[in-house]
């Protein structure tokens, strides 16, 4: 399924950091909303500064408009404020994205733990589990830890977990 | 060149006369209005009388030969100049000295004339202007404005001068009543707004001798709303300056400037002064007012910076 590109996209002002507040804060909420859409869409979960400015959704060929660098950050900015963006390093060159947050995935997966019988049910992710990676899925546990809804134990040859 | 000089007495019926007899002229000769001549004399023939006079005068020149030891004032370009060194325009220079005299006295003449008639003009305007002053009552203000800024437009009034009205706040507060008088027809002309900039020329051009500086205008501005002008100075984000009338409207200005731009697509500051007839300066403010309503947004980018409708609040 090719990815649908939400109205903003072909606007050209979506590509100039609005000076007027309001206005900003709608233009933002829009950025955020098609740059996790479209990492969900393509299972993007590390994303690097200098690649991403060339990428189709910061930088629209068709109608010779692109994303600043300054306004990219800010829009980072927004999404790490809204728990769904990390920095991997200190110089913000590399990012983890959460286009869904650990929260959101703890509460999936403890979904499915209660529908299943944990115990006898085998170890094998259903669909919507497919291309979580482990650090995602370590960051969902212990959301679902501090919850108080799991505990993350160590064992000798790994981790295991152990569902409220 | 001159070998003699004889004063022909011989015939008493014909005319007195002087003959000069020359030499051949030598090989070096200057250069002169004749190279050679194939005559050895010439005759100068008096009809009247003058010939002793000018034989006595001639000879006396002949033998002083002054034209040697005068020296040069205004060096001839010619080939030979620098050998010479003998003087060739000693009445040139003379005759060009008294061509510049006889300008320059001119040129005082001009001036003190224009001075007589520049009095005469502001005694004429001044009187004009008290006329109609005493006739208040038979004229109509709305005739009586007609006519001053008439004159204003001509350059004669009666400008509100530091000398009449001395300086300070006083100066300031005449200005801005004089000024609300002048003011409101062209506001009225331009859709109800000037920039500072246009005011000052318009009313320095009227005023011409007296000229208002920037300050005075902008402190008389100032006063408006007190005196209960209605014109109003006011100053936008970017720190231009115009005088608005008071009555202007300020949604009407943003709704317009909305359809205009909701009507083109999207539009420049350019663009939008070439339809509205008006300067770039002012478009430009209009836009950036809609803007900071939020009913317009804008896109930034190399090829300029062009307004839109604000899609981001109308649009889901």
């Amino acid at each position: 399924m090719s990815f649908e590109w939400p109205w903003q996209y072909n606007f050209p002002p979506f590509f100039t950091l609005q000076p007027n507040v309001d206005t900003r804060q709608k233009q933002l909420a829009a950025w955020c909303s098609l740059a996790l859409s479209y990492c969900r869409h393509h299972k993007l979960y590390t994303l690097d500064i200098m690649e991403v400015q060339e990428c189709p959704v910061f930088n629209h060929k068709n109608i010779d408009r692109k994303l600043s660098t300054e306004a990219i950050l800010i829009v980072f900015e927004e999404l790490r404020k809204k728990g769904n963006l990390e920095w991997l390093d200190k110089n913000k060159t590399q990012c983890l994205v959460m286009w869904r947050r650990p929260e959101e995935w703890g509460k999936l997966i403890y979904q499915w733990v209660s529908r299943s019988a944990v115990v006898n049910s085998c170890n094998t992710f259903p669909p919507e589990f497919h291309g979580l990676e482990e650090w995602m899925l370590i960051r969902s546990l212990q959301a679902l830890q501090t919850d108080g809804k799991a505990e993350v134990i160590t064992m000798d040859d790994g981790k295991g977990v152990k569902f409220f | 060149m001159l070998s003699s000089l004889i004063y022909d007495r011989t015939s008493p019926l014909s005319c007195a006369k002087i003959v000069v007899h020359l030499h051949a002229s030598p090989a070096n000769k200057e250069p002169g209005p004749y190279q050679q001549s194939k005559f050895s004399y010439f005759k100068l023939s008096f009809k009247e009388h003058g010939q002793i006079e000018f034989f006595r005068r001639l000879t006396e020149e002949l033998s002083q030969k002054r034209w040697e030891s005068t020296p040069m004032s205004q060096p001839i370009p010619t080939a030979t100049n620098s050998q010479t060194g003998r003087t060739r325009a000693v009445g040139i220079v003379g005759i060009e000295r008294k061509i510049e005299e006889r300008r320059k006295e001119t040129e005082k003449i001009s001036q003190s004339k224009l001075m007589v008639k520049a009095k005469e003009m502001v005694e004429l305007s001044r009187s004009i202007a008290n006329k109609i002053k005493d006739k208040q009552g038979d004229i109509t203000e709305d005739e009586t404005i007609r006519f001053k800024s008439y004159l204003l437009s001509m350059g004669i009034a009666n400008p509100v001068t530091r000398e009449t009205h001395g300086s300070g706040t006083h100066y300031h507060l005449q200005l801005a009543k004089q000024l609300g008088d002048i003011l409101l027809a062209p506001l009225e002309e331009r859709g109800g707004m000037m920039a500072l900039t246009e005011v000052y020329c318009l009313v320095n051009r009227a005023r011409g001798m007296e000229l208002l500086s920037p300050e005075d205008l902008v402190n008389a501005c100032k006063m408006f709303e007190s005196l209960k002008q209605p014109l109003r100075l006011r100053i936008f984000d970017s720190g231009v300056m115009v005088v608005q009338l008071q009555s202007h409207s300020e949604e009407e200005m943003i709704s317009s400037a909305l359809d205009n731009v909701t009507d083109k697509g999207s539009l420049t500051a350019e663009e939008f002064a070439k339809l509205l007839g008006l300067s770039v300066l002012l478009s430009k403010e209009r836009l950036l007012l809609a803007e900071k309503m939020g009913h317009l947004c804008r896109d930034d980018s190399v090829e300029g910076l062009r307004f839109y409708p604000n899609l981001f609040n109308s649009q889901a």
